[in-house]
């Protein structure tokens, strides 16, 4: 996965838990949680998302690895191959 | 139009889902009603065939209108929806939904409907009548679908805000094309909907919640109590039962939050129920509100039933399906009544404890703050663990702070023992 694949699964991602969200308006290295007003529910629906369109099986305790947009997009591509 | 809570006034009617002629049985979803909340799919209490629809969409009118006839073979009643009856909600709860008696068969002599044909029909609002059946007389569910767009436009998605910027705005929603998920009317697709526009607008559930918590100080003398928990060997516990889940099967500490209360409101039963009438009147079971935060603001509180009866696991699912659906705007009305005490949480925003409001006629809030390493003193030893202040605000007309220290004390004591809770 490239970074722009990644960027952009995760806008669609997003894009279904906080509808109108638009990547390019936020702060990449910023908590996506403060940007985007996620709760601990909205951020395991992001993984559940992910984790059903990847494959990757995304463990509680990688959760810390995805708290930004920046974070998230270098963990998807790494993670990826 | 049911009462879908106890600061609900009016309600206008968004969409009918069911015609004149359907079947329904009771629980069936038959309409969409916007409140000053949300818009909420509105379940029906009788059974029978829809004789009349009596409120055109776009009106609104208020909490005891009858908004159908429903003819339920002996005798035509009119459904008003269930009356607001706090603490004794037993009648509002859908129930499992039986197969339609014969009167179907009669209606569609000689043709073959299988259950799920009705329900696709029922749900989406398609006369079987009008229905072409093939020529053995057998109607599938394929005919249904291509039914649809003759017969009626199915529900247009539209997010409780979009409707809001498009009511004030005058605009008609169905003009509207949407960009957000499957197709949904979002803000940005109503025009003119500058988001946090400068005018002044008078927000109604800022006025709903506003009208409801006025009441709550006017006429409750509320206590409250503090209890801070020793959380390492739950949140140890929870980390060893996420590990090796996929992120669906995973549990939050909120859903074991709502579970020791839930366990602890059937114990101690005098902080489960209503005030009404000068009396305390128990619960019908454990059911939990619990406050979601809508994006953009304001709040709601679905209600999980019996949920003193739900494992970690169950009360999780229950937990994540309210809450999705609370923002989506796609609760059902008997999920907005008949709570019997309330959640909240604001853990998650950094605050360490919550004295909350309680929401009439209840009489009881739990309130839980976020996680905070804190010294404890373990075996002897002052150690950092994750600690968790959980309050309760109580109704000192139907309990006093003996009762409600009682209560308190044994919430803390299920969160500290996953072994009960997981």
């Amino acid at each position: 996965m490239t970074n722009d694949e990644a960027r952009q699964l995760l806008g669609e991602v997003l894009g279904r838990i906080a509808p109108g969200t638009d990547l390019d308006e936020i702060d990449p290295a910023e908590l996506l949680s403060d940007e985007l007003d996620l709760d601990s529910m909205d951020l395991l629906s992001m993984l559940e998302l992910l984790h059903e369109r990847t494959g990757l099986e995304l463990p509680e305790t990688d959760a810390p690895k995805l708290r930004t947009l920046d974070d998230a997009v270098e963990y998807l591509v790494l993670r990826s191959g | 139009m049911p009462s879908l809570g106890a600061d609900m006034d009016e309600g206008t009617l968004v969409s009918w889902l069911v015609a004149v002629g359907d079947r329904v049985t009771r629980g069936d979803i038959v309409a969409v009603v916007q409140t000053e909340k949300s818009d909420i799919e509105v379940e029906v209490f009788e059974t029978g065939q829809v004789a009349e629809l009596l409120v055109e969409p776009g009106t609104t009118v208020e909490v005891g209108t009858p908004l159908a006839r429903i003819d339920s073979g002996s005798t035509a009643t009119t459904s008003r929806g269930p009356e607001p009856t706090p603490g004794s909600q037993s009648e509002a709860r859908p129930v499992p939904r039986p197969v339609p008696a014969a009167s179907p068969a009669r209606r569609h002599a000689g043709r073959v409907l299988s259950p799920l044909v009705r329900r696709d029909a029922r749900r989406l609002g398609i006369d079987l009548g009008r229905v072409r059946p093939a020529p053995d007389g057998t109607i599938h569910r394929d005919d249904i679908a291509a039914a649809v767009p003759a017969a009626r436009p199915t529900r247009r998605r539209v997010s409780p805000y979009a409707r809001r910027l498009a009511m004030e705005g005058s605009i008609d929603v169905s003009t509207l094309s949407g960009t957000g998920p499957s197709g949904a009317v979002v803000a940005r697709d109503v025009p003119g909907a500058a988001p946090a526009a400068a005018k002044r607008t008078v927000d109604p559930m800022r006025t709903a919640i506003a009208r409801t918590m006025e009441r709550s100080n006017r006429e409750i003398p509320h206590y409250y109590l503090s209890h801070t928990v020793d959380m390492a060997a739950t949140v140890e516990a929870l980390a060893a039962h996420n590990d090796g889940r996929s992120p669906r099967d995973r549990v939050l500490l909120a859903a074991l939050e709502l579970r020791a209360v839930a366990l602890a409101a059937r114990k101690v039963d005098e902080m489960n129920g209503s005030w009404v009438d000068g009396t305390f009147v128990p619960g019908d079971g454990v059911h939990v509100a619990t406050i979601v935060a809508l994006r953009g603001g304001g709040l709601l509180a679905p209600v999980i039933r019996d949920a003193d009866r739900l494992d970690a696991d169950e009360t999780m699912r229950s937990l994540g399906d309210v809450v999705e659906r609370a923002r989506r705007g796609a609760l059902r009305s008997s999920e907005l009544s008949g709570a019997t005490i309330t959640v909240t949480n604001l853990g998650e925003d950094g605050v360490e404890a919550i004295f909350g409001v309680i929401h009439p006629p209840q009489v009881a809030i739990v309130g839980f703050g976020g996680l905070v390493e804190r010294p404890v003193v373990a075996q002897g030893r002052i150690v950092a663990h994750p600690t968790l202040t959980v309050t309760l605000a109580a109704d000192h007309r139907a309990t006093d702070g003996r009762i409600g220290g009682r209560f308190l004390a044994r919430v803390a004591a299920l969160l500290r023992s996953p072994e009960r809770l997981l």
